[in-house]
């Protein structure tokens, strides 16, 4: 029976939601609203002047064969980040929670990349890479191996990857590592006892087990990718060479506040809210039936 | 408790009327791009001139680099809280003229004020610039370099070569390379600003146009026009070097300059203004030289500047902009502008300081330091050597960069990326022309 609790009257109720209509209304309501109406207008940059022209900001957007490229380079770059981050934070977390000995060092020496900011994390790899005074350049280099990402696009994309999963694998693993340590052990036990091998344990228990851990950080890590690796992606390549690492919000900064092309930024700024939206009703709609909770 | 807040409220106090008494002189904002040896000698010259009279105080802060400055000056301008300078580099001035009631032209600041302002005494080169078809002087040139090639002597030496041979022409510096690369050489060449030297200085170099109404000059509806048989031809033998390992690339701003510093290029194309960092820095022997042209052609057109000019803003008060003008004035006077350009390699914008440059035996003491004004200056500027005056250039300047990384990598040859970029860059230029009509 699902038990139901009813307020007399609402004012309670109202002034009980009414922060987080409040919050939810100004950083969200509200810019959502002007980015639709300013998409809808061509404005001068100094704001002196602007012109009503209804559709044409999405058409001219639409037929940039470099915002269409943008869309896969999103994909290409969310997925690799998720994935990749997650997987080895995952790794980790099952070493991590089979030790005996200094477990707490371990543990907070693998977390400590998430205090980094992605700025910072990007300039430390920048520095690692870069073609002249770049350590990892330079033994690549003596390994015969031509490294230059200002250049070469897959290398750049690589790089911005590194960098953008690096702090991920630190969130992920305490998060996996929580999921790993309520698992009971008696269940595990008494798969061990009936002859289960390790990873036969873990792929038919501890993979189920940690599917509403898992689902949960597929979406904060895709959040994560298409929003906050920003400060990356702008330390290390600034959406270059050849935009092939400009992801979607990249270029709504990029149009908008490099190249003061308001109404362009505005229209993809929409155009983004409409696939997070899409993306969101997609995870939750089909993966979370897969989850057991 | 009480007593903790009378103290408070009387420091409060104190504050507002000390504010008020700091007040008697007029305050004069300028944003500007310069940190680092650029901004000592540009917060030395804020300094004298604040020493030097006692009306106005002009504080300045630096906004980033020029791309952030100018983006911080807009979204300050929109929200009425933009300072009485800004500092727009060369690729911001169309947007900027664009933008009537945005700012105040110089020469109506200049005559409002009752400044004594000779738009003539600017190098024509330099100021056309910033000058309306009709001769009307709209921003103050600050600082203007424009690009010339510089030398490691002591590479050359190790590639078998006389540091001092003839390299006046692409085909000259393309044996130098083969002969560089022969004997080892790890960069033989690298570039800066890739855009503004191998294709708008080209450009003007060559005497053919970038973009056609003289380069934007004449009207908003303007085409771009890179993508000339010569245009293709040097792109195409940039690329070919860059895949036969004499050519390296670095970035697209100077990023290339840390490697010439470094000791590992050969040749660079750079920026004049490259010499303040260069002379400091490099613990070898280098030289300058004309930026080299194709030999085919006739002989060089002059190049054309890049740098900044400062615009007063509008929508400021009849003193404050007394105060403007006063310090542009000041920043013109000779003797300020000759240190400027000796002490930095920008080129001295007013002939004033050039002559006294030159009478001061400067550049008998520093070989090279007086190409860059030669080159400017070497013929009557014509149509395709005046400058460019295009909108949202920022951006095409990015589309121009990416596609030249194209070539580069040997993803594109030089056609189909110049055309490409043309393309792509004149989608921007009508809807800069539609959103400025």
């Amino acid at each position: 029976m699902e038990k139901r609790v009813f307020f007399k009257g609402w004012m309670l109720p109202a002034i009980l939601v009414a922060p987080q209509l409040i919050i939810s209304f100004i950083f969200f309501f509200y810019p959502s609203g002007q980015a639709i109406w300013n998409s809808l207008f061509l404005p001068d940059p100094f704001g002196l002047k602007t012109e009503f022209v209804g559709l044409d900001n999405f058409r001219f957007l639409l037929s940039d064969p470099y915002y269409l490229a943008s869309f896969k380079t999103t994909i290409i770059f969310s997925t690799a980040v998720s994935v990749s981050s997650m997987a080895i934070g995952l790794y980790l977390a099952a070493l991590a929670d089979r030790l005996i000995k200094g477990a707490g060092v371990y543990q907070t020496l693998l977390i400590w990349p998430y205090a980094i900011a992605p700025a910072i994390a990007g300039v430390l790899w920048l520095f690692m890479f870069n073609g002249n005074i770049g350590l990892a350049s330079y033994y690549l280099k003596a390994l015969g191996y031509e490294w230059n990402h200002t250049l070469k696009g897959d290398q750049a994309m690589f790089l911005v990857i590194l960098a953008s999963s690096w702090g991920r694998i630190s969130y992920n693993f305490l998060f996996f590592l929580a999921g790993l340590q309520a698992i009971p052990k008696s269940i595990i036990e008494a798969a061990a006892i009936d002859g289960a091998s390790f990873w036969k344990r873990f792929g038919t228990i501890v993979i189920p087990l940690l599917s509403p851990i898992t689902f949960f950080l597929l979406v904060v890590n895709i959040v994560y990718a298409f929003f906050d690796t920003f400060g990356v992606i702008h330390t290390i390549t600034s959406g270059g060479p050849e935009q092939s690492t400009t992801i979607l919000v990249y270029k709504v900064f990029s149009d908008g506040f490099v190249s003061q092309d308001l109404g362009s930024s505005a229209a993809q700024s929409v155009i983004l809210l409409v696939l997070v939206g899409i993306l969101t009703v997609i995870q939750f709609k089909y993966i979370e039936r897969k989850v057991h909770y | 408790m009480k007593q903790l807040k009378a103290l408070i409220c009387s420091i409060a106090l104190f504050a507002m009327f000390a504010g008020t008494a700091a007040q008697a002189k007029t305050e004069i904002q300028w944003w500007h791009a310069f940190g680092g040896r650029l901004g000592e000698l540009l917060n030395e010259q804020v300094e004298k001139f604040n020493a030097s009279q006692d009306k106005y105080t002009v504080v300045h802060t630096r906004k980033g680099n020029y791309s952030e400055t100018l983006n911080a000056g807009i979204a300050a301008f929109r929200a009425g809280q933009h300072p009485n300078i800004l500092m727009v580099f060369e690729v911001g001035t169309a947007s900027l003229m664009a933008a009537k009631g945005a700012y105040v032209p110089m020469y109506e600041l200049m005559k409002d004020a009752g400044q004594r302002f000779n738009p003539n005494g600017f190098v024509s080169a330099v100021s056309g610039y910033y000058t309306t078809t009709d001769g009307k002087m709209l921003s103050m040139p600050y600082n203007s370099s424009t690009p010339v090639l510089w030398v490691n002597k002591d590479l050359m030496k190790k590639a078998g070569l006389d540091p001092e041979m003839d390299l006046s022409t692409w085909k000259k510096v393309g044996n130098a390379l083969d002969a560089a690369k022969a004997k080892g050489i790890d960069m033989p060449f690298c570039t800066c600003w890739h855009s503004w030297v191998h294709l708008e200085n080209f450009s003007a170099y060559h005497n053919i146009p970038f973009a056609t109404k003289s380069n934007g000059f004449a009207g908003l509806d303007t085409e771009l026009a890179f993508n000339s048989p010569v245009h293709i031809k040097h792109i195409q033998t940039l690329g070919k070097w860059a895949q036969e390992g004499k050519f390296k690339y670095m970035g697209r701003r100077n990023e290339a300059g840390k490697n010439f510093r470094a000791g590992e290029c050969m040749l660079m194309t750079e920026s004049s203004a490259g010499y303040a960092g260069i002379k400091k820095q490099a613990k070898f022997e280098f030289g300058i030289r004309h930026l080299p042209y194709y030999g085919a052609t006739q002989a060089p057109q002059n190049t054309i500047i890049g740098g900044s000019s400062l615009w007063a803003l509008s929508g400021k008060s009849k003193e404050e902009n007394k105060g403007t003008a006063a310090f542009l004035a000041f920043l013109s006077r000779t003797d300020i502008q000759a240190k400027w350009h000796q002490d930095t390699g920008y080129l001295g914008v007013t002939t004033a300081a050039a002559k006294k440059t030159k009478s001061s035996g400067f550049y008998k003491a520093n070989p090279g330091t007086d190409l860059a004004g030669i080159q400017m200056m070497r013929n009557k500027v014509t149509q395709n050597s005046k400058g460019l005056r295009l909108g949202s250039f920022d951006q095409i300047r990015g589309i121009i960069d990416e596609e030249m990384e194209g070539v580069y990598s040997g993803k594109k040859t030089a056609q189909v990326a110049l055309d490409s970029a043309v393309k792509r860059g004149n989608v921007l230029l009508r809807r800069f022309e539609r959103a400025n009509k």
